[in-house]
């Protein structure tokens, strides 16, 4: 089995016609999951890649029964794009769209409480659950199917210890990014419940950074929630105090966020907690 | 994005905080005819982006004009150091010059966006002009906070709770009210990441002033204010990551010597860290993005060299949908060009890996490829030593 999405799941695209989204959308498609159609303002009637093109997500669920949908939308329209998404009763939401304003998030975060819609990202690769459906812009060849579910705050980072499970011949139930965003919609804490809830994942692996406090809050609900392995990352370890590394959220600030503090926490709570990320793949090995 | 004190000062009264008279000058020559309008005399204070300016002696009171002109020049050009600047401090190129006021109380005001809870967060603390972050981990219970409701700005009843909370005198919670407002609004209206005053302070007179201030903008909303772009000084920013932000890079300096290029922030940091691991020390962190073009590959490698310090380069390239191929030839293309002398070490994953390598070996350059991470640091550390 798998989280938040599968087979089944039928996925519009927003923001349709824009080229990374052209481009990661025939790429989903040949992995097999079912884009039913898209979303562009002021296109609709028109097709794109065979498939038909929709002036509001409202329209788009109607016309295809789409209950998820992926965001390319450029980042000072894409919040919106989310609400929109949301208000129009989507089950799942993926933004990929990296460098929203952090105050449009604040709006949008506000908007999708009380409402069914999860969100995944911003900024994030999506998610793939493999073998069955990719939503996002992860290379999905890397990926096998399998009992491991990972969930992590990067993108290459987290293709690098997918890599290294699909080398020692260990799948993956559910691969989600969660986003490097300062605000996201989906946290570990999410990420991990779900997969702890799941039957068919039998390990999580768990991939923080610098940066805000979610890695130790996900490790105060693995304490006392979880029981399945669960084998964890922090990068970072060597990033100086005050920088923004890369991601709007990977910034050490008023003496917390630092990688060694989330250490500490995950190890205590009994996650297994590698030291460099070349290990990834061998600890989830050795608890399996 | 950072502002100077007198700039962040220069919005907040734009949107209703109260802040003492000031001038910013450059010279001391500027400085002194700026103090003749000041009868109290001045505070000159040094505007550079670091905090802890009064312990490094970059805030100073002069009581007329001469004494401004004398403070001024000695100030100006001075390097600053402070323990936010690091031990080769900042130059300074500018001051502020104020008003002198008598000060009762000070006190803490600040915003950040708090994570957990997804929206802004107002704290005020009774206990201002000191490290604040210090104060939180003395006494957390001390920092009185009210979460921001995006669009709605701090209520009043907030900042009377807050302002009451901070035991201020009844005659002057209202006008710390107002300011406490106005700082919301101003945070919201400038899409701050942070914006601090402090001290906040009381005069023995029963007025309140933001004497000290700090915004940082965020950088994702910056295209929504032209304006405050016109506010970025890069005096204050290392010119190589100047250089780097102008071709879209995500370069920060560090003081290794293992140059690093890498595609993807977390990818890049765990890069920095192996290298650690591995005995090594990284010169810079440097994320290439994922759709890196050879015109990019060709400028990162060149600011990467342009640090002295570098002894050896490792490129981590986790391709997935970008190919090695094409990669390896902008690799290849760039090395060349800018005939770079140290080693360079190459780990490179994804779409046509074989190809990509032979191209790295077959260029006749000082390449050494490498079997995924850990190789790739051992090697490059060796190879830097």
């Amino acid at each position: 089995m798998s989280i938040l999405a599968n087979e089944d799941t039928r996925v519009l695209v927003q923001g349709f016609t824009g080229r990374e989204a052209t481009f990661h959308a025939e790429q989903c498609l040949a992995y097999g999951t079912r884009i039913v159609g898209g979303v562009v303002p002021g296109k609709g009637g028109t097709s794109h890649l065979g498939l038909p093109v929709f002036n509001t997500v409202q329209e788009a669920v109607s016309g295809t029964g789409a209950n998820a949908s992926v965001i390319f939308v450029p980042p000072a329209f894409a919040a919106d794009a989310i609400m929109e998404a949301a208000d129009s009763g989507l089950e799942l939401v993926v933004a990929i769209t990296e460098g929203i304003p952090a105050l449009d998030m604040a709006k949008a975060w506000s908007f999708l409480r009380g409402r069914r819609t999860r969100l995944i990202g911003p900024n994030c690769p999506g998610l793939i659950s493999p073998g069955k459906c990719k939503i996002g812009i992860m290379p999905g060849h890397i990926h096998r199917a399998g009992r491991v579910g990972v969930v992590s705050r990067s993108g290459t980072l987290t293709y690098e210890a997918v890599d290294q499970l699909t080398r020692l011949g260990i799948g993956q139930s559910t691969c989600i990014g969660i986003g490097g965003d300062p605000i996201v919609g989906t946290n570990f804490i999410d990420a991990i419940g779900l997969f702890n809830e799941d039957r068919e994942t039998d390990a999580i692996v768990m991939i923080g950074e610098i940066g805000g406090t979610a890695e130790e809050a996900a490790a105060a609900f693995v304490r006392d929630n979880v029981r399945k392995p669960v084998i964890g990352f922090v990068a970072g370890q060597t990033a100086p105090p005050g920088r923004r590394m890369g991601h709007a959220g990977a910034i050490i600030s008023g003496g917390s966020g630092k990688a060694e503090d989330k250490m500490r926490a995950m190890r205590e709570a009994g996650i297994t907690v590698c030291l460099s990320p070349a290990e990834i793949g061998e600890r989830v090995k050795e608890r399996l | 994005m950072r502002v100077h004190e007198y700039q962040a000062k220069g919005i907040l009264a734009g949107y209703g905080v109260p802040v003492p008279r000031g001038e910013v000058v450059y010279t001391p020559e500027e400085a002194e005819a700026a103090a003749r309008k000041f009868e109290n005399g001045v505070v000159v204070k040094a505007q550079v982006h670091a905090g802890g300016r009064g312990k490094g002696g970059g805030v100073k009171l002069a009581k007329d004009a001469q004494e401004a002109f004398a403070v001024a020049k000695k100030m100006l050009g001075m390097k600053l150091v402070t323990h936010q600047t690091g031990p080769e401090g900042r130059t300074v190129h500018r001051v502020l010059l104020e008003e002198a006021l008598p000060i009762d109380r000070e006190l803490y005001l600040g915003i950040v966006l708090d994570r957990s809870i997804g929206k802004p967060v107002f704290m005020a603390c009774a206990e201002g002009g000191v490290d604040i972050e210090e104060v939180a981990s003395r006494s957390p219970g001390s920092i009185l906070k009210e979460a921001i409701e995006p669009g709605q700005g701090l209520n009043p009843f907030q900042a009377r709770k807050l302002a009451f909370g901070m035991g201020l005198p009844p005659a002057a919670v209202g006008a710390a009210s107002k300011a406490m407002i106005a700082l919301a609004r101003a945070y919201e209206s400038v899409d701050a990441s942070l914006a601090e005053i402090n001290p906040f302070i009381l005069t023995t007179d029963g007025r309140v002033f933001a004497l000290d201030a700090k915004i940082s903008l965020d950088d994702n909303a910056l295209y929504r204010h032209k304006d405050l772009l016109e506010l970025r000084d890069l005096n204050e920013e290392d010119p190589l990551e100047v250089d780097a932000s102008r071709f879209g890079l995500n370069y920060i300096k560090l003081d290794g010597n293992v140059g690093c290029m890498v595609n993807g922030a977390g990818l890049a940091m765990a890069t920095m860290d192996i290298i650690k691991y591995a005995g090594g020390n990284p010169a810079n962190f440097l994320d290439v993005g994922g759709g890196a073009s050879a015109e990019q590959i060709q400028n990162a490698f060149r600011i990467l060299i342009s640090d002295k310090n570098v002894r050896a380069v490792l490129i981590n390239i986790f391709g997935g949908i970008l190919r090695c191929d094409v990669l390896a030839t902008g690799v290849v293309a760039a090395a060349k060009e800018l005939q770079i002398g140290v080693p360079i070490v190459v780990r490179m994953e994804g779409t046509n890996v074989e190809e990509g390598r032979r191209i790295l070996q077959e260029s006749g350059l000082n390449f050494t490829v490498a079997e995924g991470m850990r190789d790739a640091a051992e090697k490059v550390v060796r190879l830097a030593q």
